[in-house]
């Protein structure tokens, strides 16, 4: 069966988050990190950050939910009983701090077929209240069997 | 300013996530897929039990190249990884890498997230600020 690619280019409406200081630290606590610019705002502030600041990673808690709305797409078509995350990559600009208002906007980047497996490969772009981009990741889906 | 070089092994990351890791990652990251916090769920679609977030194993490796690069969050530039095995919890990770190049203050490290022998994360590139 050929695999659906008319999602490829679909934009998805944009997403907002405001970061909070006690939801960093409770993702900072889950990856054991200690430094203390993720719990306590003098610190933060001393090491250079306009508050605490989250870990790298935490952008998934912000920028997930506009894949949301992509992943389960009827023109998207992933069979979710036979799909895996296969790969993500996310490039970092300016770092995300507590008091932050981000907003995420999705893309389809591509959808392939290799190996008998569909790729469906999406982007989403964060963005601060200033306007500057805090994260671009790339996500990618492998489905089984299409 | 760390001092990284060309062919360094950066400090290994060793961390047990317990039976309640994905529990308390899910609540972190707002990823309740089933698969990762009922044994029962997962046992239904063929696994062979619960099984880490690929998420939660790829913040590791974001830890572990961060800290190759002194410790400040805003060092880590770029992360990308494969998932490919699946993560059980109660068993050991090891997140381990080698400096591949340093240029213009910028290093690249590949990094591999392991339980034993099967590779959790594999061709993981790290770009980290020096």
């Amino acid at each position: 069966m050929a695999i659906k690619t008319e999602a490829v280019g679909k934009e998805w409406p944009a997403t907002t988050y405001e970061v909070g200081k006690e939801k960093i630290g409770e993702y900072a606590r889950v990856v054991g990190l200690e430094n203390p610019v993720h719990f306590d705002r003098e610190a933060a502030r001393a090491a250079g950050y306009r508050d605490v600041v989250a870990p790298p990673m935490f952008c998934v808690v912000y920028s997930a939910p506009a894949l949301g709305p992509a992943m389960f797409d009827p023109e998207v078509g992933m069979n979710f009983a036979a799909m895996v995350h296969g790969g993500q990559e996310f490039v970092w600009g300016e770092p995300a701090c507590s008091g932050d208002e981000i907003e995420t906007t999705s893309k389809c980047l591509e959808i392939y077929e290799k190996d008998g497996k569909g790729f469906y490969v999406f982007e989403t772009v964060s963005t601060n209240q200033d306007g500057a981009e805090v994260v671009r990741g790339t996500w990618t889906n492998i489905v089984r069997g299409v | 300013m760390a001092a990284l070089n060309a062919g360094d092994r950066i400090a290994e990351l060793r961390v047990t996530p317990d039976k309640y890791t994905p529990h308390r990652y899910a609540g972190a990251s707002g990823d309740f897929n089933p698969i990762h916090i009922d044994p029962e769920f997962a046992k239904a679609v063929g696994l062979p039990n619960t099984i880490l977030h690929g998420l939660y194993m790829m913040g590791l490796v974001a830890r572990a190249a961060t800290e190759a690069a002194g410790g400040d969050p805003g060092s880590l530039k770029r992360l990308s990884v494969q998932f490919r095995g699946m993560g059980a919890p109660e068993t050991e990770i090891v997140v381990s890498g080698e400096v591949k190049q340093v240029d213009d203050g910028t290093a690249t490290i590949d990094v591999v997230a392991a339980q034993g022998e099967n590779q959790t994360i594999r061709n993981a590139e790290a770009e980290v600020s020096l």
